[in-house]
């Protein structure tokens, strides 16, 4: 984790040395510090925080779920942020550092991320659960596309298409404290829950009985997703899968209680994330590859070796 | 039924209406404290949604009382230490330890920030010896047999070492060993000390394990005694829709169901 916090810190068009990093980071080093401090430091805190957020919203949407394939990127959380974040944006109602952008994603992800909870239900059954979130997702997509129709003018509409793809590139530290707080607040609020799911894999009746207010436990992780996904989203645009493939990553070595996996998972989404941020800054090129694209195209062949590994047991679990 | 059997959890009046119907009718019923209580009617006689209203899970009319103090006076962790509740099915939804899961019965009990204390794991070791899983501690509940996950579900319920046993079709879908093996945990449980209470759909082992038999029918209940009371052929006929044989045992009175009337 430290090791790769430093490696991004030392990759780009110039790269540097550990030592100029750690000088760079601590006193005036001309260029360098305005490099490391100014464009790397941003970008690398936003990738550890963001990849946090996923790592540990999927590790809990999995828990409340009792289901390794509950994704927030899969429920059109992300999605929804976006289309609302992106709402503000266009319209003008809002400046790309606004406080209304996080605040319109986060309300974006929480009607997402609370329709899902609710249509689910009790039995959160997997077929009612996958198909309400592509339900969701397609319309998150679909109000995303309005937007861009309708956007004042072509300029806006293709910043926001750019956005869209999910990237880190140019970010500043205003846009580190614009979501941060949002970001360790739901970090905060799920590890409220965390040791709720142990029970949970119980189901429902089960863990209620055990003393888990379950309504609660909902509610605070539907919070806890929404704040975080909202916020990661509204500055770093649509980042995917990573929800998907920490936890699943994590149970090979902490195995499958719910509940011990949750700051591995975080952790683990952090590793991720960064590592994919040096990585699309290492392909040579002059066009940057956006790093939400190669979450997805990472994720989605991952997410599809799951299905593969588990269509027995979800054969027989999609009732 | 037992003579001088301290009433453990009381209901009064209990009625529960969902999606505008009424499900259960004024119930009235005690579980007493070394007593297997089997909870008997056709499907949709509302059986569970008493199971569940009585464990506190659902909100409902009327009173339950748990040694005197209202259920809902007590906090969700207090009520969890009472009153363990075993639901239909036996989910287990992650590829957990039989160990793990039989742990999750301590989780009432639990300091969130210790460790477990010897009382836990003496609970645990007990839960898993009454119900015969020793040797299935280290497996993964997944991976078990019907028969095998009843009884993990069973000894989670039992680490709890809750005063009242609440069993939703703990025998469902268990072949006649399992059956009967389960059946007499419950007896040995009840006999300990504890009140239980399980929904059973055969009558044979009602009569053969129950202390007391109580019988629902749309929503009321219609029948709360001994089994040789409760169970007479003509009830079973207008409740059940059919005719029974009773026949003497060295083991006691069976009913065996013979013709759908």
């Amino acid at each position: 984790m430290l090791a790769l916090l430093v490696v991004s810190l030392m990759t780009g068009p110039a790269q540097f040395s550990p030592q100029t990093v750690a000088r760079a980071l601590v006193s005036d080093q001309g260029v360098a510090s305005i490099i490391v401090r100014d464009i790397r430091l941003p970008r690398t805190l936003l990738a550890a925080l963001i990849g946090a957020t996923f790592g540990i919203a999927g590790a809990a949407l999995q828990g409340l779920m009792r289901n390794p394939l509950a994704e927030p990127s899969l429920f059109g959380a992300p999605q929804a942020a976006a289309a609302a974040a992106a709402g503000i944006m266009a319209f003008g109602f809002a400046g790309a550092l606004s406080i209304w952008v996080p605040l319109g994603g986060i309300a974006g992800a929480l009607l997402s991320v609370g329709m899902l909870v609710a249509i689910a239900g009790r039995r959160a059954s997997l077929t009612v659960t996958l198909l309400a979130g592509l339900a969701l997702a397609s319309f998150a997509g679909a109000a995303i596309a309005l937007i861009l129709n309708l956007a004042p003018n072509p300029y806006i509409a293709l910043e926001i298409a750019f956005w869209l793809l999910g990237s880190l590139r140019d970010r500043s530290m205003e846009h580190v404290w614009l979501a941060a707080p949002f970001m360790l607040t739901s970090w905060a609020v799920l590890a409220a829950t965390a040791r709720d799911f142990r029970a949970l894999t119980l189901g429902e009746d089960a863990a209620a009985s055990l003393g888990v207010d379950v309504e609660r436990t909902r509610v605070l992780v539907v919070i806890g997703v929404a704040l975080g996904v909202g916020a990661a989203v509204s500055v770093a645009g649509a980042i995917s899968f990573v929800g998907l493939v920490a936890p699943h990553l994590v149970r090979r070595f902490y195995g499958f209680d719910p509940t011990r996996i949750l700051l591995p998972s975080a952790l683990t989404g952090a590793a991720l994330l960064i590592a994919s941020d040096i990585a699309v800054r290492l392909v040579p090129g002059a066009i940057e590859i956006k790093i939400g694209v190669v979450t997805a195209l990472i994720g989605v062949p991952f997410f599809l070796a799951m299905i593969f590994h588990e269509r027995h047991v979800l054969e027989d679990s999609t009732s | 039924m037992k003579d001088n059997a301290a009433p453990r959890l009381a209901a009064h009046d209990i009625g529960v209406v969902r999606g505008g119907r009424r499900i259960v009718e004024r119930a009235n019923l005690t579980l007493n404290a070394g007593e297997l209580t089997i909870l008997a009617g056709p499907n949709g006689a509302g059986k569970t949604t008493l199971a569940r209203a009585l464990a506190g899970l659902l909100d409902a009319e009327g009173t339950i009382t748990f040694d005197g103090t209202p259920l809902s006076a007590l906090a969700p962790r207090a009520r969890a230490r009472a009153l363990a509740y075993l639901p239909q099915g036996h989910q287990f939804h992650w590829p957990m330890s039989v160990e793990h899961i039989v742990a999750l019965g301590r989780e009432p009990h639990a300091d969130p920030f210790a460790d477990p204390t010897s009382a836990d794991r003496a609970a645990i070791a007990e839960a898993m010896a009454a119900t015969t899983i020793e040797d299935l501690a280290e497996r993964t509940v997944t991976t078990l047999s019907g028969g095998e996950r009843a009884r993990v579900a069973l000894a989670r319920a039992l680490a709890t070492q809750a005063d009242v046993l609440i069993a939703d079709e703990p025998i469902a879908s268990l072949d006649e060993r399992h059956q009967l093996v389960i059946m007499e945990l419950l007896q040995s449980v009840a006999r300990r000390g504890a009140a239980v209470l399980a929904i059973i759909h055969d009558l044979a082992l009602a009569t053969r394990f129950a202390d007391r038999v109580v019988l629902m029918h749309q929503g009321k209940i219609i029948a709360n005694d001994t089994p040789a009371l409760a169970l007479t052929p003509e009830r079973i006929a207008t409740i059940f829709g059919v005719s029974v044989h009773r026949v003497e045992t060295p083991d006691g009175p069976l009913l065996i169901p013979s013709r759908a009337l």
